[in-house]
């Protein structure tokens, strides 16, 4: 009685809706619909952005009240590290809720039944996720060099100074959220992931200082030098921060570009053999 | 089409779903039946590629469903009716699927529409009842107006109204041509609704036809047999004619007969020839519950006990009268009687009293 049995199918459904074939594009103006219609996307970017201009304005206002700027060498954009440091926090938060807010309330159930190809779907998250975290940063960041360059006198910065306090500064942050929606895919939790990303950040510098010893004090040179913390004030700065062996220049964005290329190809490979 | 052959999914020593093979056909709407944690929304979960099947394959159209080409226009679901951001709108939602599978804008109040919500389509869903939620669930599944459609318990939580809303929108889409496959608890919805039956039980597959075979096949019809009241003698002497006839006769607590075995015309025949007077002949057909419970009795992994509240009572003293030893349950030889015959003219207790010169005892 239960073995299936072959029938004549009958008249089959064709919809009038003309159907196409759905590509990344579409993925793309879905996630950017998911992203701007939620109330944590204002809140997490709208607190970065008013950490930035504040700390920013206020570092620079106490600084130029003060008689002569401390470092005779640095132009005034490094003061741009401290709002950077508490917008990666926001960042991190948003880039986490991106994808594991789809867990928590199952929504990701709904979302891989209307596009079964899953590395569409993470991949239009990071590619929506990276432009609009790039594009507030690098705008915020600006508005915050270009004040701070015209209160404080010092030193003129150069061009690629300019760059990195602005466009480095967007690459940065909007990398490092990568790294946490990847993670984000990985853990499926939002607290979980947040509270990791944020022990990412701090747990490098805490362990630092408790590594007293001579045998350690590589591994706590490289901490310090690589913490995320040291690596923003490497954007801004000329010099590395722990001797020679630092990252300068540019290299914080190159080592951020790599965490999020492998952050990101693992929860690819997660994602695809996982059940949802 | 859905195909499903040779279907299996393990979660560690727990075997979700077990070598389940059926196939669910256009045209009609098949109900998908089986007790608590018996593996229906796994199974529909490995319909819809969400879960990997550990063996065994599930086709639609002939192919997986992560391989179908243009899937969310062939295939529409309502796994979990919370399964959406609440705080995002219901618009914004359905939008945002819409996009995703390249369907046009416009569809999405379209579909807002068809379930009632275009008033609250701007609010946000966190602030849903089970019924709007449900709704709006249905409307995610109907957005690209798919060939093939999947609800897991569809019905929950909605009103009367929807209810009745959603058995038409089942049959109107079957009638359609199209592939309905609903699951459900509610019985006599899925006795109105469905046409097919499929029911699993412990994951594995217990049944595989149509509604009416399966109510036939797991329950028997019978027909009530009512003598007159106060003539035990009468009915004594139909008892007799109807199991020399080959009927299987069974009293039933108030005094009438079940009858298995024979057709009514017969029943009335027998009754003519034995000079009996008939108060009732009525046929019973057995509901899709009883023929449900009957089938699924020994795959019910969550079965309630009676809350006895013993903590809670004083050991009983011995020659005292109080809460001894409950009773123990009697287990009934026949399914439970779905309905009761209406009580004769004028003995309707309801009613306003009359002087009754037959006194009803006590039972």
């Amino acid at each position: 009685m239960t073995a299936p049995t072959p029938s004549p199918a009958p008249h089959s459904y064709v919809s009038p809706i003309p159907v196409r074939r759905a590509h990344l594009g579409d993925a793309l103006a879905s996630e950017w619909t998911k992203i701007r219609s939620l109330r944590s996307t204002m809140w997490t970017l709208g607190v970065m952005v008013l950490l930035m201009l504040g700390v920013g304005f206020g570092v620079a206002l106490i600084v130029a009240a003060a008689s002569e700027y401390p470092a005779e060498n640095e132009s005034a954009l490094g003061m741009g590290f401290f709002g950077l440091l508490l917008g990666s926090i926001c960042v991190m938060t948003l880039g986490v809720l991106t994808i594991a807010s789809e867990y928590g309330t199952g929504m990701i159930r709904t979302t891989l039944t209307a596009c079964p190809s899953r590395g569409r779907v993470l991949l239009a998250k990071a590619i929506v996720f990276f432009a609009l975290v790039f594009t507030i940063t690098t705008l915020t960041a600006t508005v915050v060099a270009v004040a701070q360059v015209a209160l404080v006198s010092g030193p003129e910065p150069t061009v690629d100074q300019w760059l990195r306090a602005t466009v480095g500064a967007g690459l940065f942050l909007a990398l490092t959220g990568l790294v946490s929606l990847a993670v984000g895919t990985l853990i499926r939790h939002s607290a979980g992931a947040i509270t990791i990303m944020i022990g990412v950040m701090l747990m490098p510098l805490v362990a630092a200082m408790f590594m007293m010893a001579e045998s350690l004090s590589g591994v706590r040179d490289w901490l310090l030098a690589y913490a995320l913390p040291s690596q923003m004030i490497a954007l801004y700065s000329s010099v590395p921060v722990e001797g020679a062996s630092g990252p300068t220049g540019w290299d914080p964005v190159w080592i951020m570009l790599v965490l999020a290329l492998g952050a990101l190809g693992g929860a690819f490979a997660v994602l695809n053999s996982r059940d949802v | 089409m859905i195909e499903a052959i040779g279907l299996t999914k393990r979660y560690g020593a727990k075997t979700a779903v077990y070598n389940l093979s059926f196939q669910v056909r256009p045209g009609v709407v098949t109900g998908f039946l089986g007790p608590n944690g018996s593996g229906k929304s796994t199974t529909m979960r490995m319909i819809l590629g969400l879960d990997r099947p550990t063996a065994g394959s599930v086709t639609i159209g002939g192919h997986p469903f992560p391989q179908l080409p243009n899937a969310p226009r062939q295939v529409g679901a309502l796994l979990d009716a919370k399964a959406v951001h609440g705080g995002r709108s219901a618009r914004n939602h359905l939008l945002s699927l819409a996009q995703l599978a390249g369907i046009p804008a416009q569809r999405v109040d379209e579909v807002l529409g068809v379930v009632g919500l275009q008033e609250v389509a701007r609010q946000r869903s966190k602030g849903f009842s089970l019924g709007m939620g449900q709704r709006l669930g249905i409307a995610a599944a109907l957005l690209g107006d798919p060939q093939v459609l999947l609800f897991d318990e569809p019905v929950n939580g909605l009103d009367p109204e929807g209810i009745l809303w959603v058995r038409n929108l089942m049959r109107k889409l079957a009638s359609e041509g199209r592939t309905v496959f609903v699951s459900s608890h509610l019985m006599s919805e899925m006795a109105l609704t469905a046409d097919h039956l499929i029911v699993i039980g412990r994951g594995q597959l217990l049944a595989d036809m149509p509604v009416r075979e399966f109510i036939a096949a797991n329950s028997a019809g019978f027909a009530r047999v009512r003598t007159p009241e106060g003539e035990p003698e009468q009915r004594e002497k139909l008892t007799a004619a109807l199991t020399e006839a080959g009927g299987q006769v069974l009293s039933e607590p108030d005094g009438a007969l079940r009858v298995a075995g024979l057709p009514l015309p017969r029943i009335s025949d027998l009754a003519h020839g034995a000079d009996v007077r008939l108060w009732e002949l009525s046929p019973h057909q057995a509901s899709l519950e009883e023929a449900y419970m009957r089938l699924t009795q020994g795959a019910v992994d969550y079965r309630s006990t009676d809350d006895r509240l013993a903590h809670l009572q004083a050991p009983p003293q011995p020659g005292q009268p109080g809460y001894g030893q409950p009773p123990q349950p009697v287990i009934p030889e026949v399914p439970q009687q779905g309905w009761y015959a209406p009580p004769p003219p004028g003995q309707n207790p309801y009613a306003s009293p009359q002087p009754s010169d037959t006194p009803k005892d006590a039972r």
